[in-house]
């Protein structure tokens, strides 16, 4: 090649080059279609015979068999979703002759909605044509009687039986475990359209939606036999489908129970976890609704009841609605005085009423006029003092305090296995500077000392923390399901690891908050709420206001009733306080106080699952042990931590710590 | 000015219609092809006239795009080349950041009233880019210039591989390929080449997708999967074998009429063709097939620059690529892979992409050397 070097271009000896290899390039194009021509030929020619027999008895054709849906089991065994079978009309599109004419001629003889149709186009065009789409689900027993007597109309046309969903105990866990709904064309773009042929329903909300993977399970198939018009003979083989997973909650059917029926109808939400491994006990939103309207299609009118309604029952309140957290905040900012050396627990502040920032005129109030006098931390909890904690937050400077209080979960998704989560908000110099152009002013420091001002926490925040707390600083995610099970196998634990290591360094800090969550319930602002309770329960109270103050009328009106309209009352608590094994968040929308309205909430939580638990062995912290007056029927249900970590141990204290060092102001630092 | 323009105008319109400067065997050719695509289409739909007339509106918008591109001489194409090429490179990136995803792959680009696939353009401009980069140049090309030309090919088709696309990938790397082929690159030099590509499969292996991976998998024991493509390849074979030498009968296939054959309208609508007509069908559409790619090659023998000859000898020779792939993908013999049959599958963008093609080569035709 290396002699043809030229100056110039050789356009003749190209052309001569080109046809040579035009001509190569046209042979070996004869050869690949020549072998093509071979293929065809072979199996025209010399496997006709095989293929026209296939062919002639090709009346066999797969059938996609759905999976049965995973149950879903409350933790003793107690049902919560269930499979019922059910009939819907099918349509196998092949053979019907005009549909248009059939829809047309079926609505006068079975009702169809516009979502009914909707769906079915647009499945229709999504699958093959001798697989069945269903056109109607759930049909009543008149629906399928009147079909019968038409069905010679309708080719293609069939009732069939399936499963559907059903929810023995409605609005008490729709919040927790949500519903299935229809399939609509929204899910067909993102499931993968083999695991769901043939099955109608999928996970809409709550844990049916995501656990929806485990749930659903794999589909199998069958062979079947069909005649000249597609009509099914017989089945030839049979491919089992895998059902899918069932879930065990950590919750108790009667404690959710108890803790629905706390509230009374009244708008709000409560949530109870188990502080040794993330296990939540009860959750509930008030009020709630019916998911099994949701099922097979809800009609226009009930779901505009229950979008219209004005307590919104759709809202899961525990997971998504964030309100400012009141004073629930301020045991939590009392450790991080403690943990960041800014307070020692002798410390003390003399309250007067009322806080002015050093060198500025605006002034904050306490809640009590003339304030509580000299506090120490344990009063100051105790009491709910502002002006000992608007002056711990100025000491911490918001940048400690945001990064504290972020580090016990606000502001963060607590990671619970449910979707949609609200973040809420942990007031930072971040968060503000993405909001405002103004930079950060001490009296928002203040502010967020008492849980106000920019502050937006869920139930399920403050139900973590509080667990985070109880369980001497080591968080876990908050978990529903606590174990799973295949069909007839026995449970499988589902791992819940600590999410990272214990945030409490010394033993003494949560002591000294423990002493001052205690001290609310014995002498402070929930005094006499928990009065016969075997165990030692330890607690705070908040009260948040909904609207800042714009008339005297609040200094003035004390009537119950009138400040219910202005605040939120909340009430976090544990107990027993020696080991803590629930943790619970209370938030009542339109409460006067967070003690007497919210903190009776909590209470009845943790009777009820006292009772779940047999009731109180040993009460060897009890004063009165022998006062409740629980049903005694309750059956023993064995403890179940599928964790590892030993259930009552307070998780990685460090015991090398130097006291002396510590105690001394300024030395953390 | 204006009435100027209007009195060109009507000149350049009357003499699009009344001397369409175009090889009447290939354009004889054309017809025919797609006079048999339009008879096997109604019968592989059920004689629905919606889809009968879709497709032939699509070959009329092709015709005109075919007639309007036969009167560019070439030179104004090379002009115009490094743009073309440039500029759906560049849709291809863009589509790879903000493309439809549409069943699990990113390849469409949404224009608002309609969304078209950048990649249908690389089958064009890719030929045009490597017979415009050796058109200046020595030939043979040497290892330097067959090295830019792989990149220029690999970059386009190592895109539309990723979205993913692997029966337009391999079309458009084709293409290229075949250009370079024509240019008289020397044979040891190709052998070389091939054997570096065959030492790459089992490293393209890890790169594929899963479901790639599993339709090579599947064509191996098409049993393995019966609800998925091994039903299409199972399904595909028995029409296509129980066909015959003389066929069903148009309108007689009972594999698509019982709906056993999916895709029977688009990628498979050969194995209608094959049950319905038999052997001797398929080999007079071989026939049909060979001869319009025997007329683009004797059209490059004639023209007149390396550019042209280069460019019409890859544009039908890449024809080849289509034929090969869908009729061995309907006959069992190659993985499922979205590469239709060219003017007899149903569908839009494919058919319209090809008559631009061949009015490319209309226009070298028309601008071919004079005999002595």
């Amino acid at each position: 090649m290396a002699l043809r070097r030229r100056s110039i271009k050789d356009s003749r000896g190209e052309a001569a080059l080109f046809r040579a290899r035009a001509f190569v390039g046209f042979a070996l194009i004869l050869l690949g279609l020549s072998v093509l021509a071979v293929r065809y030929s072979f199996l025209q020619v010399q496997r006709h015979d095989e293929f026209a027999l296939r062919s002639e008895n090709n009346r066999v054709k797969p059938r996609a068999i759905p999976p049965a849906r995973g149950l879903i089991f409350d933790r003793s065994g107690v049902l919560l979703a269930d499979n019922v079978p059910a009939f819907r009309l099918e349509v196998v599109p092949e053979q019907v002759p005009d549909m248009q004419a059939m829809l047309a001629g079926i609505r006068e003889v079975i009702p169809l909605g516009d979502d009914d149709l909707e769906a079915f186009r647009k499945q229709l065009r999504q699958n093959r044509r001798f697989d069945s789409v269903p056109l109607k689900l759930h049909l009543t027993e008149d629906e399928i009687a009147r079909f019968a007597i038409n069905r010679w109309r309708f080719p293609g046309l069939d009732v069939v039986p399936y499963l559907t969903r059903r929810y023995p105990y409605g609005p008490l866990f729709a919040h927790v475990i949500g519903y299935v709904g229809r399939i609509d064309a929204d899910d067909l773009n993102r499931l993968d359209p083999d695991r769901y042929k043939g099955t109608s329903h999928v996970g809409r909300s709550g844990l049916e939606r995501s656990y929806e993977d485990m749930l659903h399970g794999e589909p199998g198939y069958e062979l079947v036999e069909v005649n000249a018009d597609g009509r099914l003979q017989r089945v030839l083989e049979t491919h089992a489908p895998k059902p899918g997973k069932n879930l065990y909650l950590s919750i108790d059917a009667r404690v959710q129970k108890a803790a629905m029926d706390a509230f009374a109808g009244r708008p709000g939400s409560a949530v109870a976890i188990d502080p040794r491994n993330g296990q939540v006990m009860a959750m509930v939103s008030v009020p709630s609704y019916d998911p099994n309207l949701f099922v097979n299609g809800i009609s226009k009118t009930d779901y505009t009841a229950y979008t219209s309604a004005e307590d919104k029952p759709l809202l899961n309140r525990a997971l998504k609605s964030a309100y400012p957290p009141g004073s629930t905040v301020k045991p939590f900012l009392a450790l991080g005085g403690l943990e960041y050396g800014v307070r020692r627990p002798e410390d003390t502040v003399l309250s007067t009423g009322e806080f002015c920032i050093p060198g500025q005129q605006r002034c904050y109030r306490d809640d009590k006029r003339g304030g509580d006098g000299v506090v120490n931390m344990v009063r100051a909890i105790q009491h709910s003092t502002n002006t000992y904690f608007y002056k711990l937050a100025l000491d911490l400077g918001i940048d400690r305090l945001s990064a504290w209080m972020g580090s016990l979960g606000f502001g963060h998704k607590t990671g619970i296995d449910l979707l949609g989560e609200a973040e809420g908000i942990l007031p930072s110099r971040e968060w503000k500077a993405t909001r405002s152009k103004f930079g950060w002013f001490p009296g928002e420091t203040i502010l967020a000392g008492i849980g106000q001002g920019y502050w937006n926490v869920t139930t399920l925040q403050l139900a973590h923390a509080t667990a985070t707390f109880a369980g001497h600083g080591t968080p876990y995610a908050p978990r529903l399901v606590m174990a799973t099970s295949a069909v007839k196998e026995s449970r499988v634990p589902l791992p819940n690891p600590p999410s990272g290591p214990s945030l409490i360094h010394k033993d003494n800090y949560w002591n000294v908050v423990n002493q001052g969550m205690e001290a609310v319930i014995t002498e402070g602002t929930g005094k006499g709420q928990f009065t016969g309770f075997p165990y030692v329960v330890a607690g705070k109270s908040g009260t948040a206001e909904r609207f800042s103050r714009r008339s005297n009328d609040y200094d003035n009106n004390k009537n119950t009733a009138y400040l219910a309209t202005r605040h939120r009352a909340w009430f976090i608590g544990y107990t027993p306080t020696d080991s803590p094994r629930i943790a619970i968040a209370a938030m009542l929308e339109q409460g006067a106080w967070g003690a007497s309205d919210a903190g009776p909430i909590v209470r009845k939580i943790m009777e009820a699952w006292l009772a779940s638990q047999g009731g109180a062995v040993p009460a060897r912290t009890a004063p009165e042990a022998s006062a409740p007056a629980l049903p005694a029927s309750a059956p023993e249900v064995p403890e179940d931590t599928p964790v590892a970590t030993p259930a009552d141990v307070p998780a990685q204290l460090p015991s090398d710590h130097d006291d002396s060092g510590q105690q001394d102001d300024g030395g953390h630092q | 000015m204006i009435d100027e323009l209007q009195v060109r105008l009507t000149r350049f319109l009357r003499r699009l219609l009344t001397r369409p400067r175009i090889d009447l065997p290939l354009a004889f050719g054309l017809l025919l092809l797609a006079a048999t695509g339009l008879v096997t289409l109604y019968s592989a739909s059920g004689g629905s006239m919606a889809m009968i007339t879709g497709q032939a509106a699509r070959f009329v918008i092709g015709g005109m795009l075919l007639l309007l591109i036969s009167r560019i001489p070439p030179s104004v194409l090379r002009g115009w080349t490094p743009w073309l090429y440039a500029g759906s490179v560049f849709l291809l990136i863009v589509v790879a950041g903000v493309g439809e995803i549409r069943s699990g792959s990113k390849r469409w680009l949404n224009l608002g009233v309609m969304s078209f696939q950048p990649s249908e353009l690389l089958k064009l401009t890719v030929p045009m880019m490597v017979a415009w980069y050796l058109h200046p140049r020595q030939l043979p090309p040497s290892w330097k210039d067959i090295v830019t030309v792989a990149i220029l090919i690999g970059i386009p088709a190592g895109l539309i591989a990723e979205q993913p696309d692997l029966g337009t990938a391999v079309l458009v790397a084709g293409a290229g390929a075949f250009a370079l082929f024509l240019s008289g690159m020397a044979w040891w030099k190709i052998g070389s080449l091939l054997a570096a590509v065959g030492g790459m499969v089992p490293v393209a292996w890890h790169f594929l997708h899963e479901y790639q991976r599993n339709r090579v998998r599947t064509l191996l024991d098409p049993e393995s999967d019966p609800l998925g493509n091994g039903w299409h390849i199972i399904q595909s074979q028995i029409a296509v074998g129980s066909g015959g030498v003389f066929g069903k009968g148009w309108q007689h296939g009972t594999q698509s009429r019982l709906d056993f054959l999916p895709e029977h309208t688009t990628d498979f609508i050969f194995a209608v063709f094959a049950e319905e007509f038999g052997l001797v069908g398929v080999v007079a559409v071989m026939a049909l097939y060979a001869f319009i790619i025997g007329r683009c090659l004797w059209i490059a023998m004639e023209a007149r620059e390396t550019y042209s000859r280069l460019l019409a000898g890859a544009i039908g020779m890449s024809f080849f690529v289509y034929v090969f792939v869908n009729g061995g993908m309907v006959a069992g013999m190659l993985p499922v892979v979205g590469v239709p049959m060219p003017l007899i599958s149903y569908g839009g963008t494919s058919a319209v992409s090809l008559l631009t093609g061949f009015g490319v080569l209309m226009s070298i035709h028309a601008n071919r050397k004079m005999h002595d």
